[in-house]
């Protein structure tokens, strides 16, 4: 990796540890409050995400503009065969989701934000990380 | 200022969240995905030797865990230095369900009353709270191929069945935890 996109990309997540702090995405009331569907807030704020990136990348493959290094810019397909994975794994990932109130990303924000705490779930995703590089060949995909 | 420590609404902080997809293409082709981070973790601490997390983190994550340090100093920036000083503006309807959990306190992002040092020490079983929770996050996401970020949002930007199939797999359990588990262990 070139200093330069290191650079660049320790300065985007800045900017997105930022937007989830006052998109308050990274709160456990407002992931409780969603999977109770008493607000659209949350709705709002990843349905818009997600409207705004796929307006991006089809303006990407419609368009063929190359990446900065002038690359052309390919999106690797997930396979949908893998139905198992995504419902089995979606679950267990759902449950944790909703006990902590942070995915990934956030858990990381709230450290910076604050609440320390949340060291100790790193940590343990982590080692889920590493279990699951450990077992994954028994498990079904 | 004012607008530096406000909550932001979701027509505001979404496009933006959003824009982070065809931000990360156009700088190099980078997929926009965060739990990747945890298997690069993994990879640049391989003791077992796992063939999962043999290959050079450095070239293929360096970009998204310099992402990952900025997200910590984002949360910085974002939560302590501007915080919102009021509580997060949640539904009555909301906050009636959490009352029900018997949860008194709405200060912050976290309910102090579970995530706060002073609260593991007196109930020493939100250890494993906050352990076990973060295990099935970093268990599940790798399973499924990818989290919020990856699945929910860069996958199905991409119009990809298969992250809108994970996605109903972290509704499927998220609403299991919120209205089976939950009220049973807080």
């Amino acid at each position: 990796m070139r200093a330069k996109d290191l650079i660049t990309f320790f300065i985007l997540g800045i900017f997105f540890g930022f937007i989830l702090m006052k998109a308050e995405v990274i709160s456990w009331f407002r992931i409780q409050e969603m999977f109770f569907f008493d607000s659209f807030h949350m709705y709002g704020v990843i349905g818009s995400a997600i409207v705004v990136g796929a307006i991006g990348i089809q303006w990407i493959k419609k368009s063929n503009v190359k990446d900065s290094d002038g690359n052309p810019i390919t999106i690797p397909p997930k396979d949908p065969k893998q139905v198992t994975r995504y419902i089995v794994g979606g679950s267990i990932f759902g449950l944790g989701w909703s006990l902590i109130g942070a995915c990934p990303a956030p858990m990381f924000t709230l450290v910076g934000a604050g609440a320390t705490v949340f060291v100790v779930p790193i940590l343990t995703a982590i080692l889920g990380t590493y279990v699951y590089g450990l077992v994954r060949h028994q498990l079904p995909h | 200022m004012e607008i530096l420590t406000q909550p932001w609404p979701w027509y505001i902080a979404g496009p933006i969240i959003g824009l982070m997809v065809p931000i990360m293409l156009l700088i190099s082709g980078r997929q926009f995905g965060f739990s990747e981070n945890l298997r690069h973790i993994c990879a640049s601490c391989n003791v077992a030797n796992v063939e999962f997390f043999n290959y050079d983190w450095k070239a293929k994550g360096g970009w998204n865990l310099m992402f990952s340090v900025g997200v910590i100093l984002g949360g910085f920036i974002g939560g302590y230095l501007l915080a919102n000083p009021d509580p997060v503006e949640l539904s009555a309807a909301a906050i009636e369900k959490l009352q029900g959990f018997g949860l008194t306190n709405f200060d912050g992002f976290v309910p102090a009353e579970l995530f706060t040092w002073g609260a593991l020490q007196s109930n020493p079983s939100l250890w494993a709270v906050l352990g076990i929770g973060g295990f099935l996050v970093g268990f599940g996401t790798r399973y499924a191929g990818g989290c919020t970020s990856g699945h929910a949002i860069s996958g199905l930007s991409n119009l990809q069945l298969a992250s809108l199939i994970a996605v109903i797999g972290f509704f499927a359990g998220g609403l299991l935890m919120t209205y089976l588990i939950l009220p049973n262990i807080i």
